[in-house]
């Protein structure tokens, strides 16, 4: 009975192609529609979630001026000096390390290639700041930050733009104007949050570069400052606003001349843009297996009648119930199944050509895989096999007479 | 599902059938209590004009449809008594039914449609293929096994359905206006194959029309008027029992 009834819904699926098809298809696009939805989704945001712990760990950055972005007001302020640098670290304790950072776009040249990159300069303290690790190399020895001795660290990618394939350790890059040793080399960390390059980077002691390359010895344009672990972020940021209002004789209505920001907040914001960015797609892709499942519905109730009337044929030539139940059965999980299979495949494909495209990561999800497929695949069941079950057990003269 | 006594009952016996349809004011009776028996081997017709209730006697007769009440004995077994699954076997090894619409299945070969109640009778394949290709010979429709309905003219897709209907022997041969969507000439050739299966192969017919040159072939005339049997005229002999 159950071969037969396999028998006769295959051949039923393949006499009906046309509407097999387009209930395969429903299937086929809500399933793949909702994986790949969700799935992206959950690749942005572990994207960003990856980024944020690359920023270095509880980020503060320093800079002149009252405000960012557009229209932002630096000219009457003053920028900072080595001298903060050295308040900042005694007067408030919960800072693990305060990086002054000056920093100038230049072309560097090693060879018969040349790049161009941007040079911060800046003293150890910046690997902490920035959450760098070495590669290969050292650190600036004390000497040579005291002395701003023409000696380098540089990023992933400008080792692999002027070294392709050789160690650059111990060789010179020349650097605008002058020739710079080769010391260190940064771990690679990808690309940042904005999408820019973030090992497109070189790094050199923070007078070197004043001197040869901002003209400016004194001066410092921003300062990167790094939170112990556990310390709140708010009543640090409250300490380090007096301090520097204290430092920079600010009157008690004087605004601001700086601004200090909290990079870990704006990660947030944007890993919490992205995480509302998945709802609505998660949401697009839940109206479409809605209506991928409306487009089966109909499809099924749309030929009712027409089967209605098959199974008073079966049941007046002497089919059970049963064996007819069993059939459309066959039949709608068959289609349900395949639909479901071939949408699952395609939403993976898609995934990992996507994800590859974007640079995001690729994450399996089986919940929502077993979450689309059910789905889909019981609206198939259920309006395959509900009408039948009805007209199963009609008389047949009545399931014969349907129109 | 013959009695011990010696004497067979007949092979179908109703008693007092009626038949109601829809409740209150739609109510609508096409059976006012119906008394009729038919032995193994007849051929009868039953004629009336429209609303006589001739139909709804076949599909009675072919467990398609249940009396109102009255009883309805199938070779002495009381019909009401079986269970929907047993009233399906009964179809399935003992009845053929050919209905005015054809009723063949869309999109399916004439021989996969012929070989359906082999399906569900659970013959093999190789038995199926034998008996829907012999069945399909003797309703003289060689060499079209493999047409859909659509690809079939009328009076051939009625033959198919007489070949459904005959693949398996079946006890008796239930028609209903069988000739009805044909035109003369195929009609006078179904009924001839309709005789040939009763008198060669002593198949039982009752067959349902309301055209006098199709009547004559059978060998008994049954009036219906009005739910009631008004006349029951004998033609010729039933053909001897097979």
């Amino acid at each position: 009975m159950f071969l037969n009834a396999i028998l006769l819904a295959l051949r039923e699926i393949r006499r009906n192609l046309m509407r097999s098809f387009l209930t395969v298809l429903g299937i086929v696009i809500g399933v793949a529609a909702v994986i790949t939805m969700v799935t992206l989704g959950n690749g942005a945001t572990r994207m960003v979630a990856e980024q944020i712990s690359s920023l270095g760990s509880n980020l503060l950055i320093l800079r002149p001026g009252q405000r960012l972005g557009p229209g932002r007001d630096s000219a009457g302020a003053p920028n900072f000096r080595a001298a903060d640098v050295e308040a900042l670290l005694t007067q408030v304790p919960s800072l693990k390390a305060v990086a002054p950072v000056v920093s100038s776009t230049v072309t560097l040249v090693a060879g018969a290639e040349n790049w161009s990159s941007s040079v911060t300069g800046s003293t150890n303290a910046y690997f902490v700041a920035g959450n760098w690790k070495l590669a290969a190399g050292r650190q600036f020895s004390d000497e040579e930050m005291r002395a701003g001795k023409a000696v380098c660290v540089i990023g992933n990618t400008v080792k692999q733009k002027l070294f392709a394939g050789q160690s650059p350790l111990g060789n010179a890059v020349r650097v605008k104007n002058f020739s710079c040793e080769i010391v260190g080399i940064l771990a690679s960390k990808g690309q940042g949050a904005m999408g820019m390059d973030q090992d497109d980077v070189v790094l050199m002691p923070l007078v070197t570069a004043q001197r040869r390359l901002t003209g400016k010895t004194q001066d410092v344009s921003t300062l990167m400052l790094s939170l112990k672990d556990g310390a709140s972020s708010p009543r640090v940021m409250e300490q380090i606003r007096q301090l520097m209002r204290e430092r920079r004789k600010l009157a008690e209505n004087d605004d601001d001349n700086f601004n200090l920001m909290d990079t870990k907040q704006i990660a947030e914001a944007l890993s919490g843009t992205i995480g509302t960015m998945t709802t609505l797609l998660g949401a697009v892709a839940a109206v479409s297996l809605l209506v991928g499942g409306i487009g089966i519905m109909n499809i099924m109730l749309v030929s009712v009648t027409e089967r209605t009337r098959e199974i008073g044929i079966r049941l007046a030539i002497g089919a059970l119930e049963n064996e007819v139940l069993l059939q459309f059965l066959i039949e709608a999980v068959a289609l349900s199944a395949f639909g479901g299979l071939v949408g699952i495949i395609l939403a993976l494909l898609a995934c990992l050509g996507l994800s590859a495209l974007m640079g995001m990561p690729f994450l399996f999800n089986p919940g929502i895989n077993l979450l689309a497929f059910g789905f889909s695949a019981a609206i198939g069941v259920i309006f395959g096999y509900v009408p039948a079950r009805r007209a199963a057990g009609l008389d047949p003269i009545e399931a014969l007479r349907h129109e | 599902m013959s009695s011990g006594n010696g004497a067979a009952p007949p092979l179908i016996q109703f008693r007092r059938i009626t038949k109601t349809y829809g409740q209150g004011q739609a109510e609508f009776q096409a059976l006012r209590g119906v008394d009729l028996e038919i032995a193994e081997g007849d051929f009868v017709a039953v004629m009336g004009p429209s609303g006589s209730g001739k139909s709804t006697v076949m599909n009675i007769l072919g467990c398609l449809d249940s009396p109102s009440s009255g009883d309805y004995l199938f070779q002495g077994v009381p019909v009401q008594d079986l269970s929907r699954n047993q009233r399906a076997l009964l179809r399935r090894h003992y009845l053929g039914f050919v209905f005015q619409g054809f009723n063949l299945l869309a999109r399916t070969s004439a021989q996969e449609n012929v070989e359906l109640p082999l399906l569900y009778r659970g013959e093999s394949p190789e038995a199926r293929h034998r008996a829907s290709r012999e069945a399909l010979a003797r309703v003289g429709l060689n060499g079209w096994e493999h047409h859909t309905p659509a690809e079939l003219s009328g009076g051939q897709q009625q033959r198919v359905a007489i070949a459904r209907a005959i693949v398996t022997n079946p006890l008796v041969l239930l028609a209903d206006e069988p000739t009805g969507n044909l035109d003369s000439q195929r009609s006078h050739e179904i009924m001839e194959l309709l005789v040939r299966l009763n008198r060669e192969q002593g198949i039982t017919i009752a067959m349902v029309t309301h055209e006098p040159d199709m009547a004559a072939y059978a060998s008994r005339i049954v009036h219906f008027v009005d739910g009631r049997v008004a006349s029951d005229e004998r033609t010729a002999e039933p053909a001897p029992c097979s």
